[in-house]
């Protein structure tokens, strides 16, 4: 089976510090894959180094047959990645409803779909509708809460219609309820044929989502499959325990 | 173009000399935009500003210009935290530094140079001291003293800086403040009264180094917009903050100009750090993440 | 409102001061309203790379003397028209912001806006050791007295700059409303965030710094036909660096009133001042002004003008407005 997005040996430094090393990993279409690893572990940077915010110096990246390490950030949005950040960046001086037309005018009608102007309306109201949030369609950013944030962010991302989605630490700082709710939402994404990444520092969250589970300890990886024996492997033990 | 030995040892030497003086001129920014990451753009006009109060004290008192900077130090000082505590209240704590904060400073540097024009006018102004004037010669080499002298004394203030930085708590605040607040806030530092502190030295060089040019050359109050793409491109190849490095990308900034000053004419000087800022700039890793 | 009819509107709206300015009879008024034309002119085209997409450019007046000293350079080869000369000027002025572009865009906002500093340093330089345009000499361009059907020539220029102001606020309007207009404001909100969410940034950046470039030379390339006499001083004029920032940023920088309302303002107070005070004076009240607009009125009058209606900060977006009262229901 040819895997969506295959990662070949990467590795990154930041001057003399190795933020990543030899990281290997495959995944499937439509799999649900859970990364996890202490504070400082590399996985912000993983994922910044597969979106193209950042260019990783050794390996290769390909996604969807492709290969993509040259390609910019926004060409592999085009490609069908998107990721939300982990502290939410809308766009502060665009309404929501504005925050999901961007994904839409450029990524969506780039891949050579013709919407038109109430089409690409409406289809923003839907979107917020999924996270909830079409009642603030016309507010600001700065006039939502911590959640309604990160659910916007997701929405933003969900907007660009995406093979794979990859949600860095959707979760943090929300209640039990909040983290359902995200949790739903991720789900459902997935029945729709959306690949997901999750890193989160949530472990029912983790273990409840995942199909899957990659552990990153200092920039390596040190465990990678069935989540449940994935978490009884006494090297995660260690590294979680010992921190 | 004519060639010979002579002149390319003569320019070396004069470029490495420059190099020194170029160094204290960038130190300022090496510690507002390498460490704080504030880009003032104002700093050569604050450089200006020194070069006139240092001949304005020479010309009515006969002070040298090197003293009197030092002793102006102070108020260039106080200047400094002021505009840093503006900068602060207005652009930094709303999070708005980057379109604002440049316009804020732009404004600065304008305002700086207008007003000079309207108090001195556009002639050149020069000051007088016993060493400049005289010459050294050692064979066919020359070295003006009026650019050794100041040369020396700008090593002598990175030195003095660099102990600072290194050395003092207040020095080691002010390299912690850059790399982490929090940390900072968690030692009971306040890591606004360090950014002020250090922005105030920033300023406060620029009085020394204000002394330092108008020794080399006569001064008008537009010869520091000539200074902005120099200072930033020595600043970023230098390594961004630190002092060490600031000098050696000084010194060779100083001797290509040279070179190119003395085989291809003075006036191609703005062009060579223009071409040394866009080099730098596209050298330097780049992304979106800045430095 | 569509951009066509707009630009018609505009375009009666200027024949009706054009007309005011033939009625009083005194060619002063063309004279200085051409200078406040040239300035909307500077200010939206700043503001397009500047208020829309957060670049600050520096060297406005680097793109403004291109525009003119193309105009004598092609003077020099075979005189021309004006409406060509200004076409002309626009093209040298849009490549070279291409190339600065392309050169420095890719990095943080700081570094270009130091880059177009720098710049503007070394054309000058460049310019005044450039013999073909006169040098630091200085180049005359003998202008007809008059032209029919307008009559003085001040006139034809004046009617020249302000179909190129009105195409300025035409474009920058266009634009403000368009997909262009929706990335440009993602590149100056979180150009990371933009850039993950498919917007090609290094694109539109160069896109922005071409448009403004090439208006800025366009506002430069009737300069020598207008005092006759060019030096590179004046060309790389203290006035067109601060003006052309000032002016969007006291103005409002979110959308194209911003900047026609500073040079409309600004302008015609400093046509006034320089009449009455001496114009070192009279800029260094416009840097004053920056300065204190900046830190006390970031959204420029606009912005005051916005606070004061609806009680309300206003960070808005030209038509894209977000009331912070009670929601509007869902459709």
């Amino acid at each position: 089976m040819t895997h969506l997005l295959e990662i070949d040996n990467l590795g990154k430094r930041f001057g003399g510090f190795v933020a990543l090393e030899n990281i290997s990993l495959a995944v499937s279409p439509g799999e649900r894959l859970g990364l996890i690893g202490p504070n400082g572990s590399g996985k912000s940077t993983l994922v910044n180094c597969i979106c193209g915010t950042l260019r990783n110096e050794t390996g290769a990246v390909r996604f969807d047959g492709h290969q993509i390490d040259g390609s910019s950030a926004h060409q592999r949005t085009h490609r069908g990645l998107a990721r939300t950040f982990q502290l939410p960046r809308p766009f502060v001086s665009l309404s929501l409803l504005d925050n999901m037309r961007i994904p839409l005018l450029y990524t969506v009608t780039a891949r050579g779909e013709r919407k038109s102007a109430a089409d690409i309306e409406s289809r923003c109201f839907d979107l917020l509708r999924e996270v909830g949030l079409e009642e603030k369609a016309r507010r600001l950013p700065r006039e939502l809460t911590q959640v309604e944030m990160r659910k916007l962010e997701l929405a933003r991302a969900m907007a660009a219609e995406p093979k794979l989605l990859i949600a860095d630490e959707s979760m943090a700082g929300l209640t039990h309820s909040e983290v359902e709710d995200i949790l739903t939402l991720l789900k459902r994404l997935n029945a729709q044929g959306v690949t997901i990444i999750l890193i989160e520092h949530i472990m029912r969250a983790v273990m409840s989502f995942s199909q899957r589970l990659v552990v990153l300890v200092s920039g390596r990886k040190i465990a990678d499959g069935d989540p449940e024996r994935v978490m009884r492997d006494p090297d995660v033990e260690r590294a979680y325990l010992g921190q | 173009m004519i060639f010979s030995f002579d002149l390319l040892i003569n320019a070396l030497i004069s470029g490495i000399l420059i190099g020194g003086f170029y160094a204290a001129v960038t130190s300022g920014i090496s510690l507002s935009f390498g460490i704080l990451d504030i880009v003032n753009i104002a700093h050569p006009a604050f450089i200006v500003l020194g070069s006139y109060v240092a001949y304005i004290v020479n010309v009515n008192l006969g002070f040298d210009p090197i003293l009197t900077s030092i002793i102006a130090t102070p108020a260039f000082y106080a200047l400094g935290a002021a505009i840093y505590q503006i900068y602060y209240v207005s652009f930094e704590k709303r999070g708005q530094e980057s379109l604002r904060g440049l316009a804020f400073f732009f404004g600065l540097l304008f305002i700086t140079e207008v007003t000079l024009v309207l108090y001195f006018g556009v002639d050149y102004r020069y000051v007088e001291a016993p060493y400049i004037g005289p010459t050294w010669h050692f064979g066919f080499i020359d070295i003006p003293l009026r650019i050794l002298a100041p040369s020396l004394v700008s090593m002598l203030l990175i030195a003095v800086l660099q102990l600072l930085l290194t050395r003092s708590f207040i020095g080691r605040a002010i390299m912690a403040v850059a790399q982490d607040q929090l940390a900072l806030k968690l030692m009971a530092v306040d890591p606004i009264r360090i950014k002020r502190i250090a922005f105030g030295i920033s300023i406060a060089t620029a009085s020394l180094a204000g002394a330092f040019l108008i020794i080399i050359q006569p001064v008008e109050p537009s010869v520091g917009r000539e200074y902005i793409g120099r200072v930033f491109a020595i600043c970023v190849l230098g390594g961004m903050g630190s002092l060490p490095g600031t000098v050696i990308a000084a010194m060779l900034v100083g001797i290509v100009e040279s070179l190119t000053s003395t085989f291809y004419g003075p006036s191609w000087a703005p062009a060579v750090s223009f071409g040394f800022l866009l080099l730098t700039l596209a050298v330097r890793p780049a992304g979106l993440l800045g430095r | 409102m569509r951009s066509d009819v707009f630009f018609l509107v505009c375009l009666v709206i200027g024949g009706l001061l054009y007309a005011a300015a033939v009625a009083l009879g005194n060619d002063y008024y063309f004279f200085a309203g051409y200078v406040v034309l040239q300035y909307i002119v500077l200010a939206t085209a700043w503001n397009i790379l500047g208020g829309y997409c957060g670049y600050v450019n520096f060297g406005s007046a680097a793109f403004f003397a291109l525009g003119a000293y193309s105009t004598v350079a092609i003077h020099r080869l075979h005189p021309m028209p004006v409406p060509i000369l200004v076409l002309f000027g626009g093209l040298v002025s849009g490549v070279v912001g291409l190339g600065m572009g392309y050169l420095t865009l890719r990095l943080r906002g700081a570094f270009f806006a130091i880059a177009t500093l720098a710049l503007a340093v070394v054309l000058q330089t460049l310019v005044v050791n450039w013999d073909y345009v006169g040098g630091s000499r200085g180049a005359y361009i003998v202008r007809p007295e008059t032209i029919a059907p307008f009559g003085s020539y001040i006139k034809y220029l004046f009617l020249i700059m302000l179909l190129l102001a009105v195409g300025a606020i035409t474009v920058a309007r266009l634009i403000e409303r368009s997909r262009l207009g929706y990335g440009f404001a993602t590149i100056r909100d979180d150009e990371l965030a933009a850039e993950a969410s498919g917007v090609p940034t290094l694109q539109l950046k160069l896109i922005a710094t071409m448009i403004s470039g090439a208006l800025m030379g366009m506002a430069g390339a009737p300069l020598p036909y207008y005092i006759g006499y060019l030096q590179p001083s004046s060309a790389f004029g203290l006035e067109y660096a601060v003006n052309s920032i000032a002016m969007p940023m006291i103005g409002g920088t979110t959308s194209w009133v911003g900047p026609l309302v500073g040079a409309v303002l600004l302008g015609s107070l400093q046509q006034i001042a320089t009449v009455t005070i001496s114009s070192a004076v009279n800029l260094l009240i416009v840097g004053c002004l920056l300065v204190g607009f900046v830190i006390i009125a970031p959204n420029g009058i606009i912005g005051l003008v916005h606070r004061y209606i609806q009680h309300k900060p206003a960070d808005i977006v030209g038509r894209r407005r977000a009331t912070a009262d009670a929601p509007e229901p869902a459709p």
